[in-house]
């Protein structure tokens, strides 16, 4: 669930900006939130780089239980019901 | 109908009966019209549950029954409404029991629009009406999904381009592809089913379902109610992308967002992972910018107070230098005060000495034994000649003594009443009391006459 967090991340990211940017807080407070953003800045980057390439494709057995497998555009699907569409 | 056969039926002995001639008719009328196109306005529908459909199709001038058998009726893909003008495709009949002639339809379009335009607009309007597509239903599409569902067929272009697109704009997404029949008979339910198990499963934060593009019928899937009703339901976000910019489905209507194609939809649903990055640098950027300054800022207000403190630390010398000038003159003034206060105590001391009563007392007793010595020898002095003269006086005061002068024989006179003593007999009346005052006693008189001085 990295899309949540990462979404969650990025908006406090902004909002800890824009509060900086106003300039109304006292300096412990603006370093409090600074320090909270750069926590953010590293886990969002990190988020980022663990993130990893992968397609799979949900089909259902003949037992009718659904699994996921490896996807290839190429390959041949088992499904013989499906046409193209141009 | 051949008119020797119309020849034979015109025999007085021999009439037919009347479903000879029903039999005869329907042969005739069968044959004859065994396909044509009819335009009508449909009245007097009705819709028994047998499933099939019973109208009368009429113009102005006159009317035909018309029926549609529950086979055809289920092809149907728009619903016969009274009053509809329609353009039939059919065949005549007879109805033997009733003797009536009627058409048997076998498809209809509607006139004017194309049957599935208007099954389109039928059922659009009732999921409308239902808020199946009101805007206020509609799940804003996550910002930064990771994991993207695409519901299509694992074999078309869509799919191969759609990747491509995702992959493209964000390396590193997880993709899940349930392959689908997107066109034909029961397709519209297995991409139905499609989009509840993304749902079930809760695999991904978005998806895309869709097709490239093809003729209204290819697309029609994505017209019918079981699939809208999916995605109108999907708790998931669902990006419709069906065909090209033109083609417009229900299934669009009903989606979180619509895209014109498949690769407008892997664009919609990722941002570009390089401007995330980016925005993530600059936002950071800021932010260091920011602190930056502010702490800059900070510093700046402090050196200030620092150098205002400095500066009053200054003043306090001063001010200190002065208090201990001022200190130091008052020292010496009071000092010398001290000293001239001790000269006058001293002085003061001095003559508080010489007041000391004792010696006081002291001067006075050798001044009384002093005193007394001389008072002893003056007082001899004094009582020798004193003796001597109170002798003389006191010889003198007997010569002036009345009392002395009454031994001589005088005595002295007074008047009783207020002791007056008496210097002329005119001082008494006749008969008064007098008293007179001899050397030895008095004596108590009464005047017997005045006389004048016997000297005269």
């Amino acid at each position: 669930m990295g899309g949540v967090k990462f979404e969650q991340a990025m908006a406090r990211l902004e909002a800890i900006v824009g509060e900086l940017e106003k300039g109304d807080l006292p300096l412990d407070e603006s370093l409090k939130i600074f320090e909270e953003g750069i926590r953010l800045s590293k886990s969002c980057l990190k988020i980022l780089e663990d993130a990893e390439r992968k397609v799979e494709v949900l089909v259902q057995d003949r037992n009718g239980k659904k699994r996921l497998h490896a996807f290839s555009p190429d390959e041949e699907m088992e499904d013989p019901s499906s046409e193209s569409s141009g | 109908m051949s008119a020797t056969k119309q020849q034979t039926l015109f025999q007085p002995a021999k009439p037919v009966t009347v479903s000879q001639l029903t039999g005869l008719l329907r042969t005739s009328i069968e044959s004859q019209f065994s396909d044509l196109w009819l335009e009508g306005e449909v009245s007097n529908l009705r819709m028994p549950g047998s499933g099939h459909v019973y109208c009368t199709l009429k113009d102005e001038f006159s009317q035909i029954r018309a029926v549609l058998f529950r086979s055809s009726a289920l092809r149907l893909k728009f619903t016969l409404q009274e009053g509809m003008c329609i353009i039939v495709r059919g065949r005549l009949t007879v109805y033997e029991l009733r003797g009536e002639y009627q058409i048997v339809m076998d498809s209809i379009e509607p006139k004017g629009v194309g049957a599935l335009q208007l099954a389109f607009e039928q059922l659009k309007a009732r999921l409308s009406a239902e808020g199946l597509f009101d805007e206020a239903k509609k799940t804003p599409l996550p910002p930064f999904p990771q994991r993207i569902g695409i519901v299509t067929s694992p074999t078309g272009a869509a799919i191969k381009d759609m990747l491509s697109v995702l992959y493209r704009r964000w390396p590193t997404l997880r993709v899940i592809v349930v392959p689908v029949p997107v066109q034909g008979e029961g397709a519209a339910q297995q991409i139905a089913k499609a989009v509840a198990w993304l749902n079930e499963e809760d695999l991904v934060d978005v998806m895309i379902v869709g097709r490239g593009g093809g003729s209204l019928e290819d697309l029609w899937s994505f017209n019918e109610e079981v699939l809208v009703r999916a995605v109108a339901a999907s708790r998931v976000p669902v990006v419709s992308a069906v065909g090209h910019e033109i083609d417009v489905t229900l299934t669009d209507f009903a989606a979180d967002r619509r895209a014109a194609t498949p690769s407008a939809a892997a664009e919609t649903v990722v941002p570009v992972l390089a401007e995330v990055v980016e925005r993530l640098r600059v936002l950071t950027v800021r932010m260091t910018q920011t602190m930056g300054r502010h702490c800059l800022f900070e510093q700046r207000r402090l050196e200030a107070q620092m150098g205002k403190l400095t500066e009053m630390r200054l003043r306090i010398r001063q001010e200190w230098q002065r208090t201990q000038q001022a200190v130091d003159r008052l020292k010496t003034v009071t000092c010398n005060r001290v000293a001239a206060s001790r000269d006058v105590v001293r002085d003061r001391q001095r003559e508080l000495a010489g007041l000391n009563p004792v010696f006081v007392v002291k001067r006075g007793i050798a001044m009384i034994t002093f005193l007394m010595q001389r008072l002893e020898r003056q007082v001899m002095v004094l009582s020798d000649g004193r003796r001597r003269r109170m002798a003389a006086i006191a010889a003198q005061l007997g010569h002036l003594s009345p009392l002395a002068i009454l031994g001589r024989g005088y005595s002295i006179v007074s008047r009783v009443r207020d002791g007056v003593i008496l210097r002329s007999a005119d001082d008494v009346q006749p008969d008064e009391e007098i008293l007179a005052r001899l050397s030895q006693g008095q004596l108590h008189c009464s005047v017997k006459r005045a006389l004048p001085d016997p000297l005269l």
